[in-house]
């Protein structure tokens, strides 16, 4: 489905990326697993996609700072030769109630996951307009839809996503790049483990089909989008969130 | 050396614009006589950078509005 592709995986050392970076290369596809601070879990993430017959390589970069999304997108091309798909999926939060966010907690978030977004996508065009072709995919958030207390800046920074996803979706559509996000709802984390049972029914009740979300559906619906099936797709956010927003 | 670059800037945007050569001269605009978008411009650019090896920031980039403004500013950035 996407042999010979070369992906660029922001943020790929855990959690939903990790889980995108193994699904795209288990259909095929080259992967540059970017991470910020953990080498030895990105580095577990090239092997585990060199034991599936894949390319991979890990390389650091703060997607906040220009210069190190430069070096990354660079590092990329001079390696694999192309890049055919961005997943923008790296992303931090720093929860707190309006009344108690600090200007540094909101500035924080909005510069890794919506600057960085902006930077990653801006990298990459220039190779993509070169290619004449390319798959972008911004992972959101259903709380940048449905809003959330206690996520003001993450929230911004997600609905801010959807918005850039719809531009960009329509600035690049004439070289045949098309720019997708995905928003997943509850997944099932390391964090959503240690919950008790009753604040898991909490969730339930939510979620119209009744249970969590795993990474490997949003990683599914990241394949679907990085993949030709969806060619006639651009500027939309798909929810993975099992119907809870609407 | 003026000619010389005028003869390759114009090869790429023939190629590039798919225009009549005669349309291509020092005073057309990108925008107004060769009917290029804002994005066709962009990768114009992109092409004369590879060609010209060099690197036109944003700012420069957006100076250059005719064919003329692109050869000269190769012509004295090289």
């Amino acid at each position: 489905m996407l042999e010979g592709k070369v992906a660029l995986v922001t943020g790929a050392s855990r959690g939903i990326g990790r889980a995108i970076a193994l699904e795209l290369a288990q259909n095929g596809a080259n992967v540059v697993v970017n991470y910020a601070g953990s080498k030895s879990r990105a580095d577990a993430v090239v092997k585990e996609i060199e034991e599936l017959g894949q390319k991979a390589i890990a390389i650091q970069a703060n997607v906040s700072e220009v210069d190190n999304v430069k070096q990354l997108v660079k590092e990329t091309t001079e390696q694999f030769g192309s890049i055919d798909i961005l997943v923008n999926n790296a992303g931090i939060t720093r929860d707190n109630l309006l009344m108690r966010m600090k200007e540094s907690e909101f500035d924080d978030v909005i510069n890794t996951n919506l600057k960085g977004v902006f930077n990653c996508i801006k990298a990459v065009t220039r190779p993509m307009m070169k290619q004449r072709g390319g798959k972008i995919i911004n992972l959101t958030s259903v709380v940048g839809v449905s809003g959330n207390p206690g996520q003001t800046n993450y929230v911004a920074a997600k609905a801010g996503v959807i918005g850039m996803t719809k531009s960009v979706a329509k600035e690049l559509a004439s070289r045949h790049i098309n720019v997708n996000a995905v928003a997943p709802g509850f997944i099932s984390t390391d964090m959503t483990d240690e919950l008790s049972d009753e604040a898991k029914q909490g969730m339930y009740d939510l979620i119209p089909l009744n249970r969590l979300g795993e990474v490997e559906d949003v990683a599914r619906a990241v394949r679907f989008l990085a993949s030709n099936d969806s060619d006639y797709i651009t500027g939309q956010t798909i929810h993975v969130d099992g119907g809870m927003v609407m | 050396m003026a000619q010389e670059t005028f003869d390759r800037i114009k090869e790429i945007i023939v190629e590039r614009l798919d225009v009549d050569e005669a349309k291509v001269t020092e005073e057309a605009s990108f925008k107004d006589d060769l009917e290029a978008d804002s994005l066709d411009v962009v990768e114009l650019v992109m092409e004369l950078e590879d060609e010209f090896d060099m690197e036109i920031s944003d700012e420069d980039a957006e100076k250059i509005q005719t064919v003329g403004d692109a050869v000269n500013y190769i012509n004295s950035n090289q």
